[in-house]
């Protein structure tokens, strides 16, 4: 019998099993994935061209596309201008084109890093004070609140779309950054006060009162020992809410248009000529993942203890 | 430093009393300790001292100064909580400026004091470490070291020996005994070990149901206990009680117990009721062949230098706590009688002592 192991650790088997169905499933995640990273340094022609090419020859038409505006000229027109002064102008002409103007992608980009990264703060920071509150204070009708607030989850938010519409139109929120960030923060704060309750709630409480009696207010005790400790609560929090707003698609068609309109509902109206303009949507959608990637990287170390809280507190 | 004071203090959580109608004058540089079961109200007393709960009803005095309603941070006390409550955040250095750095110390200022406090405590070397790397003992000296670089007026400690183990329990009593003598500050300290209790106090007070049933210096509350639950609590084992069915009377000097005569302290005060306790001390009785109460040995625990003998008697079982030398076999007869006059008669109906010659 083999004894060099104990009976809790997994046996080499199943090891290697798990890491075969790892490695399955990581790949099927990762081919839409990366098949959108590839189409985004396609040319429009070997971005529709069937078969499928899978090897091909880069090009940043995608690129160039997504950030520009641009329109057909004659080859007398194009021939009558001066030589192009960079590289994307030169391909822009050998699709016999002119740049007109900078493309609308930054702003629709800036909104959604500005609606994104404004609902993620408030909605974590009001989210750990009210989760500080109902863990550490005698709050009258305490499970009734904490189940009200569960309940804004238990319907799509999308099915109060309608009276959120008017609301926002009489309120004068609509297509407004300000607009925007207060719905999602609505929307993610109830994920927010339940999932930092749980981490509040693992926090002694000698800790505050060691700071209260080393002179601190309660204030000032939460700002400076409790929320240090809940870090790994505020990290996964915080790319739970993030994820959300980021990729929030119906309000954003509904209540926004020109001002605060974010990359979701503005990435797919990239329309080149006789049809959609794949490379550029490719482009779009590849640039719109690196912040939330970004985001998660930095807050990975964090959000792996955070996910499996209560198990690793002493 | 100061004294600490505390009138009729009483503290009721919804329907439940923690603390009843509590009076207490803790001197200035004393070390004093509160001592009873868990569930006591000895926990809730000193959160109140410190300003972590608030009093129903009642005042505390630090100094001359009224307290019962400041918050925590305006009363100048230092407070070691059972987990130490080290934050994890910081390293050692920073656990121990962090009550400085509130009183807008200059931070020179605060380095010298942190390290003469570091120094104070051995624990200078370990000023960069984190606090997830300290041993128990290390960690314990931190939170010490956390509350006296304030030098506040009171230190308040919950149990803070509570979480070691017991040699080194040892070791930090006698750590803190030092440290006491060294720094001479009003102490209040919260136990359930009365081992502890023995050995640090200037003056315990023993509690029991939110009162506080007795407090005086350590050997008074060994030998003369004023109630019947002290005189149980206090000792390993703990006071041996038989009933007395009959009341006891002025100037009386012997009771009838179970048809047996015993010679008991002249009484100097009657009881209230027929039905009473005469109480005394293990190491107080003795064994011998022919006189005293009969029983059969029912148990032989070693305790090293004593022994303590169980007798099964028609009164129950006894405890006799004696010499190694004496050896006896299991089942075998013996008789139990008292060594002295140490003996102390409970009222059975108020369960406080009875004055007599030898408690007065």
């Amino acid at each position: 019998m083999d004894t060099s192991r104990s009976y809790l650790e997994p046996s080499s088997f199943s090891k290697k099993m798990a890491a075969a169905i790892i490695i399955v499933y990581a790949v099927i995640t990762l081919i839409p994935i990366s098949w959108m990273v590839m189409t985004s340094f396609k040319n429009v022609d070997s971005a529709i061209s069937y078969p499928p090419e899978v090897l091909f020859e880069p090009s940043l038409e995608g690129y160039v596309n997504l950030f520009t505006n641009r329109s057909r000229q004659s080859q007398e027109y194009l021939d009558s201008l001066p030589p192009p002064e960079n590289w994307y102008e030169e391909l822009v002409r050998s699709r016999e084109m002119v740049i007109t103007g900078p493309s609308k992608f930054l702003g629709r980009y800036s909104n959604s890093m500005i609606i994104g990264f404004g609902s993620t703060f408030a909605s974590v920071f009001l989210g750990a004070l009210a989760a500080y509150a109902f863990s550490r204070f005698r709050v009258p009708l305490k499970d009734d609140l904490l189940f009200f607030i569960l309940s804004t989850r238990m319907f799509p938010p999308i099915a109060v779309a309608v009276p959120i519409f008017i609301m926002y139109r009489k309120l004068g929120l609509g297509d407004t950054h300000l607009g925007m960030i207060i719905l999602y923060t609505v929307v993610n704060l109830s994920l927010a006060v339940w999932l930092l309750k749980g981490f509040m709630d693992e926090i002694p409480k000698e800790y505050e009162e060691a700071a209260m009696i080393d002179g601190y207010s309660r204030l000032q005790a939460f700002f400076k020992v409790v929320l240090p400790q809940a870090m790994t609560g505020i990290a996964a929090t915080a790319i739970f809410c993030m994820i959300f707003s980021w990729n929030e698609y119906a309000f954003a068609v509904l209540l926004t248009q020109f001002n605060a309109q974010t990359a979701p509902p503005f990435i797919p109206t990239i329309i080149g000529e006789g049809g959609l303009d794949w490379p550029a949507i490719g482009a779009g959608t590849t640039l719109f993942l690196l912040p939330v990637m970004i985001f998660t990287i930095i807050l990975r170390k964090h959000l792996l203890r955070g996910i499996t809280f209560g198990a690793v507190r002493k | 430093m100061s004294q600490i004071k505390i009138v009729n203090l009483q503290k009721s959580f919804g329907d439940f009393t923690a603390v009843k109608n509590s009076n207490l004058t803790i001197n200035d540089k004393e070390f004093f300790v509160l001592l009873g079961p868990s569930g006591c109200g000895k926990t809730t007393t000193l959160r109140m001292i410190a300003g972590l709960e608030l009093p129903t009803s009642g005042e505390i005095y630090l100094g001359d100064e009224e307290v019962g309603m400041l918050r925590a941070s305006e009363r100048d006390i230092a407070f070691v909580f059972q987990l130490f409550a080290l934050y994890p955040h910081m390293n050692v250095r920073n656990n121990l400026s962090f009550p400085l750095k509130m009183q807008g110390y200059k931070k020179s200022d605060i380095k010298n004091r942190v390290e003469e406090a570091a120094k104070l405590l051995r624990i200078d070397h370990i000023l960069n470490s984190n606090i997830s790397s300290l041993s128990g003992g290390d960690r314990q000296r931190v939170a010490l070291g956390r509350a006296l670089v304030r030098r506040p007026k009171a230190f308040l400690m919950d149990e803070p020996l509570g979480t070691l183990d017991a040699e080194f329990r040892e070791l930090m009593c006698l750590e803190l005994k030092k440290l006491h003598l060294d720094i001479g500050a009003t102490t209040v300290y919260v136990t359930h070990d009365q081992l502890e209790a023995m050995s640090l106090a200037d003056r315990i007070a023993v509690m029991d149901g939110g009162e506080i049933l007795q407090a005086d210096e350590p050997n008074i509350i060994y030998n003369k206990p004023k109630t019947k639950f002290v005189a149980s609590f206090i000792g390993s084992p703990g006071m041996n009680f038989f009933e007395v069915n009959e009341g006891i009377s002025k100037d009386q000097s012997f009771v009838n117990i179970d048809g047996a005569k015993f010679d008991i302290p002249k009484q100097f005060e009657e009881s209230k009721g027929s039905k009473n306790f005469f109480g005394i001390r293990p190491e107080n009785l003795t064994l011998n062949n022919n006189e005293g109460l009969k029983g059969s040995v029912f148990g032989v625990e070693y305790l090293g230098s004593r022994k303590i003998i169980t007798v099964k008697t028609s009164l129950g079982e006894i405890k006799v706590k004696t010499d190694i030398s004496i050896s006896v076999k299991l089942n075998e007869n013996v008789q139990v009688k008292p060594l002295n006059n140490n003996i102390i008669i409970f009222d059975g109906q108020t369960d406080k002592s009875l004055n007599s010659e030898f408690i007065k």
